[in-house]
């Protein structure tokens, strides 16, 4: 049930999902991804750095917050563009419980072709961890 | 140190092909939780129109910045790799990466700036399948921290 673009309207919030994040996400993450750098899953090597703790790639979170736009529209490649800004670090503690990655999104403009301007909000912990969080997306 | 702007422009050439396979899609998919069967299942991404499996959003990234490997090691440019963090990205695709492509990317140096002490460097991929035709851009910033600053 693909959704039709005369039927959305600017301000359509995207159902809200959280994304929980733990070390063992991130040492899968990076055999996945290939970024094996030691801040994501070496705590002393993080706090030499001057982190606050082992932190999330920043490429983890942008891949959880698209989630919000490609589950509401169903075919990931209706998504025709998409940034973010890296504005805040996420810090995953090893405590078995870690982080929660936060994401909203909501239709903030309606272009031509059948387009959408999706803008997201990501947050971990009451902090905004991406800036500028957008996409466009082409609707039956 | 600060990037010398003279950089600006400079391309490298083409990366040899790297070919994406369905396991390697599966395996990111679980890697980021998402269950979207057009990742895994190739009847379902059929049916959504598409010749096999396709790779999340985020996928390319990791070929992109394979690839702007050598921008980041190019001896000349001198960059601090170990200063280094991902200010920002953005992805324009034309379609997604699926299973069996084999891609090339095709790397330039859109922008060097100082800001405030720290050495902004933009990279621009542009990824394109076997046949030439353009499949997604993978535009990133990588900002070279002189001190406390923003990033990943």
């Amino acid at each position: 049930m693909a959704i039709n673009y005369d039927e959305v309207e600017v301000g359509t919030q995207l159902p809200a999902q959280s994304f929980p994040v733990t070390r063992a996400t991130l040492v899968r993450y990076a055999g996945a991804s290939g970024d094996f750098n030691p801040i994501h899953w070496n705590e002393k090597f993080a706090l030499e750095v001057g982190l606050p703790d082992v932190i999330a790639h920043g490429m983890f979170t942008m891949a959880e917050a698209i989630r919000v736009v490609t589950d509401w529209v169903g075919d990931p490649a209706a998504v025709v563009e998409y940034g973010v800004r890296f504005t805040r670090p996420v810090p995953v503690p090893n405590d078995g419980v870690g982080a929660v990655i936060e994401v909203s999104a909501k239709v903030a403009k309606k272009l031509d072709d059948r387009k959408v301007q999706i803008d997201l909000l990501a947050t971990s912990g009451g902090q905004k961890v991406l800036g500028m969080s957008r996409a466009v997306v082409r609707l039956a | 140190m600060a990037l010398d702007p003279s950089f600006i422009g400079r391309s490298y050439p083409p990366t040899d092909p790297y070919e994406v396979g369905r396991e390697k899609i599966r395996e990111f998919a679980i890697a980021i939780g998402d269950a979207n069967p057009a990742y895994t299942d190739a009847e379902a991404a059929k049916a959504l129109g598409h010749r096999d499996v396709i790779a999340p959003p985020t996928f390319p990234f990791a070929i992109a910045f394979q690839a702007a490997g050598q921008v980041v090691e190019d001896p000349e440019l001198g960059l601090d790799y170990s200063r280094v963090v991902h200010g920002d990205q953005k992805f324009l695709y034309s379609r997604p990466v699926q299973a069996g492509d084999r891609l090339t990317v095709a790397v330039t140096i859109d922008n060097i700036k100082s800001l405030a002490g720290n050495d902004v460097l933009t990279v621009r991929g542009e990824v394109a399948d076997e046949t030439g035709e353009h499949v997604v851009t993978a535009i990133m910033t990588l900002v070279a921290r002189a001190a406390d600053g923003a990033g990943e």
